[in-house]
């Protein structure tokens, strides 16, 4: 058991104990506390996996945009559900029961592959830049078509979002 | 080193919590949470797959899927939440069973 190791496997904890606190609490705004800690902890898998830009970006994104989204959504809709009401539906138990054998056939199906027990081979430095990866985005022979459709996506839905939340005034009163 | 089964192993963990979220819970701001755990699980695979079988060589197909998912990821939260700050304008509730609109 090596260093990188333990490291892994206490990442690992904190991640799935706060996922599993996001589903279950109580309060909204804790639940979103909560799911922070789990992209913090995903953000941490990212930097043990060399992808450091994914690592950043997860930061900035998840943590700096999504999450005070959500945690704006949550204020805003502050009195909806009562706080000392059951946080699930009454489909819980079943699919707790659906839930814990599609876990159990997903370990099954990872443990026996061969070819995942392999280990990694270290990069050299020249793999590792965003450089690469940034020309490869706006390369047209690689990636400069996903990119820009991604691009369109965004840009819908941002239009999407502005669209459904804007407060409409009733005309004629 | 670590084994790449660890790393599935972990985001098949975080994708079952996300799961069993997004099926039960009543508010829908956390049935929102739980999809965006089950997209950093997804991510966290693609990741750790571009990290062991394809860098290397490398190819950055995966590191190209992993920046759409995370496009589609704000995409989706942007238009959830908006989509659940309109229905609680208009019907003072987030809890999803009540939102039954379209209920024929």
């Amino acid at each position: 058991m090596t260093g990188i190791q333990i490291l892994f496997i206490v990442n690992a904890l904190v991640i799935i104990f706060s996922a599993v606190m996001t589903v279950t609490a109580r309060h909204m705004i804790h639940a979103a506390l909560w799911f922070v800690l789990a992209l913090l902890g995903v953000a941490v898998v990212y930097a043990m996996l060399e992808a450091g830009f994914f690592a950043v970006v997860q930061v900035l994104i998840y943590v700096g945009a999504i999450a005070i989204l959500i945690i704006f959504a949550v204020m805003l809709t502050r009195r909806a559900l009562e706080d000392q009401e059951k946080p699930f539906n009454r489909a819980s138990l079943v699919t707790l029961l659906i839930v814990g054998i599609v876990f159990v056939g997903l370990i099954l199906s990872i443990r026996f592959w061969p070819l995942l027990q392999s280990t990694t081979v270290p990069l050299s430095p020249d793999q590792l830049t965003v450089g690469t990866l940034g020309l490869a985005l706006t390369d047209p022979q690689q990636f400069a078509l996903p990119f820009e459709v991604t691009s369109i996506l965004l840009l819908a839905a941002m239009i999407g979002a502005i669209y459904i939340a804007h407060e409409r005034k009733e005309k004629g009163k | 080193m670590i084994p790449l089964y660890w790393y599935l192993l972990l985001s098949a963990a975080i994708f079952c919590i996300g799961l069993f979220g997004a099926i039960t819970r009543k508010n829908s701001v956390g049935i929102l949470l739980s999809i965006e755990l089950m997209l950093n699980a997804a991510n966290i695979n693609l990741l750790a797959f571009w990290r062991y079988l394809y860098a290397p060589n490398g190819d950055l197909r995966a590191e190209v899927f992993v920046i759409a998912i995370f496009v589609v990821a704000a995409a989706e939260a942007a238009v959830g939440l908006a989509m659940i700050i309109s229905a609680y304008r208009s019907r003072q509730t987030v809890v999803a069973n009540d939102m039954d609109s379209l209920k024929g």
